[in-house]
């Protein structure tokens, strides 16, 4: 394992709140190891705004307290094992919400508002189980028009995998505009890479308008290859078959464990 | 000879008829069948109009450049006309539960979760709910949780909300005055008491009711041509199991 992600994954903290991407934007698979290895636990994990494979990964190392997310599971593969697990043995707490809520915390804290109001929600039992969720009428309507107002996320990481980064420390994320939000709303950001290059993204415009600035990126690691079992828009396709093994494992600790350790050569 | 229409051929026509009129659609990643009847809905509406189809996890069928919230953004403008909904359960009132059973949270069985449903019911005026398994288990008098509501009350902003039900066995549209499920017709080889029996909560329907329509030779033509081809990029697994069905099908020489 390159020294470089183990330095990165000593970032994190017990206790922290860390954003991870939904499992097409680009996952950073290359760091949950090292993230394991660190092992920093009583995490409160951020989907943004669903979580996969990383997530049953970090779940079923024990690592994680609280998990805020619209959904866990493996797409194609079916459920994730090590969350149904924890959920149904109540080892990890939960905060169910629905994908627009999540961006709307997101987009909070990007602002530095307290919170921001989104429509939907009300006579769900996703709105009652939630007491951080407040509902207010619309101040600005004739009376009436209940909204709901979602608090700022504001992790204190975001870890997630792009194609490239150039020296200057900018990332290219493309149209993939819920990574940047990550990183605006959280404290700091650890990105890894398919490849570092030597010209600066920000000085050519094509690049430029997908960017993801230095301002708001503390760590980048090169990881080819990173985002695997999943894929990588543009440059590689998700290895089903590799997450079916997994999901077929994983139904046990024992077999998650087994896996986990078979794999220990490959992943990173 | 064209050969008959397969059961999964009439629900994909079913689909592309309940899409009649939309102009942009959304389908979530793991929804073949509602891609396909939003692809035939595209391919027949082409000449007059163009549908868009937006198809979450898709590079091909993915116009959004603006990250995972512009769907959802779209939505709450008004800019998306319909949409896909499954459930763990669905009851007579048109809740859905993709949370699990069993209490909450320490739940018996335990789903993904409500994904983006507990606000695209409320802002997509066309949601189809469309669910495969019709069983007691899934079609029940009460969900053990709702992630999203079937109606809400006067004075919650609501442009959105079920228009049918579509199952294995059968097509329902929903009356948001009611509330509540009417059947619209019985898929080919299926009897009104198997659907009574099937189904957990109560419903109106004829004493006889209608048949759903099968394709006709020119649409099952596009089907099996167009649409298959189309929908091989993104499901190539589903795609190849049409296939192999097709073949069973097909008379010995």
């Amino acid at each position: 394992m390159p020294g470089d992600l183990r330095a990165m994954a000593s970032c994190v903290r017990p206790g922290m709140r860390i954003a991870l991407p939904v499992d097409y934007a680009g996952v950073s698979m290359a760091m949950t190891r090292p993230l394991i290895e660190n092992g920093a636990g009583d995490l409160h994990l951020v989907c943004v705004p669903t979580g996969g494979l990383q997530v049953d990964q970090l779940i079923g190392a024990g690592l994680v307290a609280m998990v805020e997310t619209s959904a866990v599971s493996l797409g194609e593969a079916g459920g994730a094992p090590r969350f149904n697990q924890a959920v149904k043995d109540g080892t990890i707490r939960l905060r169910d919400a629905t994908c627009p809520a999540i961006h709307a915390g997101l987009m909070a804290a990007q602002k530095g508002s307290p919170f921001l109001s989104i429509r939907g929600l009300i006579g769900s039992d996703l709105l009652r189980h939630r007491d951080d969720w407040r509902v207010i009428d619309n101040p600005f309507g004739a009376g009436g028009d209940p909204v709901v107002l979602i608090p700022a996320i504001t992790p204190d990481i975001a870890i997630f995998h792009a194609p490239l980064a150039d020296r200057f420390g900018n990332v290219w994320i493309g149209r993939r505009r819920e990574l940047a939000a990550m990183a605006y709303a959280s404290a700091l950001t650890l990105v890894t890479v398919e490849r570092i290059v030597r010209r600066n993204l920000l000085s050519d415009e094509t690049t430029a308008a997908g960017t993801l600035p230095a301002l708001y990126v503390a760590e980048i690691a090169e990881a080819p290859r990173g985002a695997w079992p999943y894929g990588l828009w543009g440059e590689y396709a998700t290895d089903t078959a590799e997450i079916m093994r997994y999901a077929s494992a994983a139904r046990s600790a024992e077999g998650f464990a087994g896996y986990m350790a078979a794999r220990a050569g490959v992943q990173a | 000879m064209i050969l008959a229409p397969l059961p999964r051929e009439v629900l994909i026509w079913t689909i592309a008829r309940l899409l009649e009129g939309v102009r942009h659609v959304a389908v979530g990643a793991a929804s073949p069948m509602p891609a396909a009847g939003s692809m035939l809905r595209r391919a027949l509406d082409e000449s007059r109009t163009e549908l868009r189809l937006s198809i979450l996890g898709s590079v091909a069928n993915n116009f959004f450049t603006n990250g995972s919230t512009e769907l959802f953004d779209c939505a709450g403008q008004g800019r998306l006309d319909a949409f896909f909904l499954g459930g763990g359960q669905i009851d007579g009132e048109a809740n859905v539960n993709l949370v699990g059973v069993g209490g909450y949270p320490q739940s018996r069985v335990r789903w993904p979760g409500s994904f983006g449903s507990a606000y695209l019911y409320f802002t997509v005026p066309r949601v189809i709910l469309f669910r495969e398994e019709h069983t007691p288990r899934v079609m029940v008098e009460k969900v053990d949780f709702i992630s999203a509501p079937g109606t809400s009350p006067a004075g919650v902003h609501r442009p959105g909300g079920p228009a049918a039900l579509l199952t294995s066995k059968a097509l329902f549209r929903f009356d948001r005055d009611r509330p509540g499920f009417t059947l619209e017709s019985l898929h080919p080889g299926c009897g009104l008491a198997d659907l009574l029996a099937a189904t957990g909560f109560a419903f109106q329907h004829d004493d006889d009711p209608p048949v759903t329509p099968a394709p006709d030779g020119a649409t099952l033509a596009l089907l099996r041509g167009r649409v298959l081809d189309e929908l091989e990029e993104t499901y190539p697994a589903f795609a190849a199991d049409w296939r192999r069905d097709l073949a069973a099908a097909q008379p010995a020489a």
